[in-house]
């Protein structure tokens, strides 16, 4: 054994990287390292090269240049006027939005078509394994055209609205108009606010900072209620009556608010070509809505189908034994075991998601890519460096979206005592 | 898997590479094919024919190129270009040039490094609006919803159109005219903008098209241009001096029809003699045979023919001449002299 060890130090020769398996392996993966970074090296340069022959700089300047269009979707306050910078925020907030929206539709449905697929009816089981099947096999900006063209294709136009005997009438006690050019919703209006802060760049609505602060004071003093009640139950065995309680600390706070602030809600109106005041939710932010949940939701559904099929059957019985019912023993049992195999699916499809909005380009939604990357960088001409930002940016969303799911699924985990 | 993915990209950035770095006349000739963006369905411009083979007035361009360069009109590859991708498309070499609608614009010309070489339609953006809606001038448009295609000029000039007149609109942005068409017809906007010529090119494929109008405003000049990457003056010139040939054919009076016999022999006009290669070596100068303007008049016609077959007043575009007639005619068409 000694003199095993000694040999490399003594009489080693450079034909043993080659010939001495205890060396090949690492000598292969040396060689292909260099060689992947002599390449690299070689495309950075190459391209960089190319840019100069063609006589392109490298500038992020262009992003402090006024834009000069206009973007019909802003979550923030932006004109033709704003900068390149600025529609690019607009962009990747109506990106967010979306993402946002997309996730929470799809993991209900999927919750839902996954729970039903398994479900001992034979026709409700079927008919789920028949959606998720077609809807997962299509493409999916195929189904976010489809939902577009149905949207704008089958539904009134605001000029049907109109005139003694219209055609179409607004649904929800004429609160909603739903047209072809989008589903106009009344919006929440505030007759004495309280204007907005201005962060910077960006103002933020001091009503939505008070409706936030008071929802989060309510649900503070409604879990301290809770906490103490018990904490009576475990000192006196009695737990003391708190219902009333709870809901004055969750209703009353808010009820004072709205009543502070003055609000009401604004209904749309026809007046022109379109109907104006509300909150307009444009067909391609709905069409990309729907059809991306729908789409994703399949996936999920198959995620929790396949979580609870893993936990075993014995987990069941054993709890149905205990005496608990057959519902107590899925949300008591069964769920919080499969949760922790749902999850890790669960982060990659909500990272699928995000990076699916990038879609929207088909419909017209003006997110991010639609933005930077669509009408900006066309009438920039800086595609390396839109292209090198956007890359950026949505890898640093989904990052941070891995993160964040990742503290989920630790807080989920089974707990090893 | 990884490695052969790796060597592959490797490899295809090699050739990229090495296209960027020859010249574009001796790429078109080694290929033997002249590969031309323009748009995937604009009717009159450019629109596959039954056969599947690209046909207009833009294309009708591409191919005198393609005959003056390779003799050929037909050995041109069409490549349909969005109006997002194409300049990019031009930059990367993946097209030898466009003739797709391009507006020619300073900063296209300067920060994009593209040369815009011969205007061969001038245009200006223009709105279209069901006559139903009862609209007579683009000053009563405040508020109407307005469909635009995305990453265009019209886009840029629609803001401040209602800028200027203080009104306010709601864009629907589409990314090309067949997208536009559908939301148009559909009623998903009041209005469609884009560039007058392709208004009309576009109304003549409804059914309803007398159902349609275009409003009298032209709110932007939108010389439509064909374009070149920046650098290469040789492949510039022949595109240039192509279209230019084409314009002088026309002045001159040679169309398809006479040209074969006005080149037979030099006859009396010196200009004719020197354009058509019977005396002189233009073709020479540029790297082409002397008889590449026969060849290019050959392919499609002169100016003016090109125009009366793909959008003029007997097709269903039914486009007039105005600032497209020749110079001589009270137009803006006008080719420096062949000499």
């Amino acid at each position: 054994m000694s003199t095993a060890v000694d040999a490399p130090g003594s009489n080693f020769r450079l034909g043993m990287l080659i010939y001495d398996t205890r060396y090949r392996s690492l000598t292969i993966q040396v060689v292909f390292l260099a060689l992947l970074i002599a390449f690299f090296v070689w495309l950075v340069d190459n391209t960089i090269h190319n840019l100069s022959l063609k006589g392109k700089d490298f500038d992020f300047g262009f992003l402090f240049v006024r834009a000069g269009y206009d973007i019909n979707q802003t979550l923030v306050e932006y004109t033709n006027d704003s900068t390149h910078g600025r529609a690019l925020v607009v962009g990747l907030l109506n990106t967010l939005f979306l993402a946002f929206l997309c996730c929470v539709l799809a993991t209900i449905i999927g919750l839902i078509a996954g729970v039903l697929r398994l479900s001992k009816n034979w026709i409700v089981s079927r008919l789920m394994a028949i959606y998720i099947e077609t809807v997962r096999n299509v493409p999916v900006v195929l189904w976010i055209v489809l939902v577009n063209a149905i949207m704008s294709i089958s539904m009134p136009e605001p000029k049907e609205f109109r005139g003694e005997n219209p055609s179409a009438s607004m649904i929800l006690f004429d609160s909603v108009a739903v047209t072809n050019r989008g589903v106009y919703l009344p919006e929440p209006l505030f007759e004495h606010g309280m204007g907005s802060l201005q962060l910077g760049y960006f103002s933020v609505s001091l009503n939505l900072l008070a409706i936030l602060a008071v929802i989060i004071g309510s649900v503070w003093g409604y879990r301290r209620i809770q906490a103490s009640a018990t904490k009576v139950q475990h000192v006196t065995g009695v737990r003391p009556v708190t219902w009333w309680k709870s809901v004055l600390i969750i209703t009353v706070p808010i009820v004072a608010l709205k009543f502070a602030l003055g609000f009401h809600l604004g209904y749309p109106e026809l007046k022109g070509f379109n109907f104006n005041g509300g909150l307009q939710a444009r067909n391609s932010l709905i069409a990309m809505w729907i059809a991306l949940s729908v789409y994703s939701a399949t996936y999920i559904a198959e995620n929790v189908r396949a979580g609870v099929m893993a936990i075993s059957r014995g987990q069941t019985e054993a709890a149905l034994a205990l005496g608990l019912r057959s519902g107590l023993a899925l949300r008591l049992v069964v769920l919080p075991q499969a949760l922790r195999l749902i999850v890790p699916p669960l982060i990659s499809q909500y990272l699928s998601i995000t990076k699916n909005t990038s879609l929207a380009i088909a419909v017209g939604y003006m997110d991010l890519r639609s933005t930077l990357g669509g009408i900006t960088m066309n009438q920039t001409g800086r595609e390396m460096e839109s292209m090198l930002l956007l890359m950026g940016i949505y890898l640093t969303i989904s990052l941070i979206i891995s993160a964040l799911m990742n503290v989920y699924n630790k807080s989920i985990a089974l707990k090893e005592r | 898997m990884k490695k052969s993915v790796l060597f592959g990209t490797m490899a295809a950035a090699a050739v990229v590479a090495g296209a960027a770095g020859a010249g574009t006349l001796e790429d078109v000739i080694a290929r033997g094919e002249l590969n031309c963006g323009s748009n995937a369905g604009l009717a009159g411009f450019s629109a596959p024919d039954a056969n599947g083979v690209y046909q207009g007035f833009d294309v009708a361009f591409c191919r005198a190129i393609a005959a003056a360069v390779l003799g050929d009109p037909m050995k041109v590859k069409v490549i349909p270009l969005s109006s997002e991708t194409r300049f990019t498309a031009l930059a990367a070499g993946e097209v030898d040039m466009l003739a797709r609608t391009s507006t020619w614009t300073y900063s296209r010309d300067n920060d994009l490094k593209l040369d815009f070489v011969g205007v061969n339609y001038y245009d200006g953006q223009g709105f279209m609006v069901k006559k139903s809606l009862g609209v007579s001038s683009a000053k009563e448009l405040d508020g109407a919803t307005v469909c635009i295609q995305t990453g265009t000029t019209t886009e840029l000039n629609l803001a401040d159109y209602f800028k200027s007149n203080g009104m306010t609109y709601e864009p629907v942005p589409l990314k090309d005219n067949a997208e536009a068409e559908q939301q148009y017809t559909a009623g998903a906007c009041d209005v469609y903008t884009t560039d007058a010529s392709g208004l009309a090119a576009t109304r003549a494929t409804f059914a309803d098209a007398s159902e349609h109008v275009l409003l009298p405003e032209i709110i932007s000049k939108e010389p439509l241009a064909l374009v070149v990457r920046h650098g290469d003056n040789q492949w510039a010139d022949i595109v240039k001096w192509t279209f230019n040939a084409l314009l002088t054919a026309e002045e001159l009076g040679i169309t398809s029809t006479n040209v074969d016999e006005m080149a037979a022999a030099p006859g009396v006009n010196p200009e004719i003699n020197r354009l058509l290669g019977t005396e002189g070596e233009l073709g020479a100068m540029m790297g082409l045979s002397k008889d590449w303007a026969v060849k290019a008049i050959k392919a499609g016609g002169n100016y003016g023919e090109i125009f009366e077959a793909n959008i003029g007043a007997s097709t269903s575009i039914g486009l007039a001449r105005g600032l497209n007639a020749l110079w001589t005619q009270g137009g803006l068409q006008y080719s420096p002299p062949f000499r």
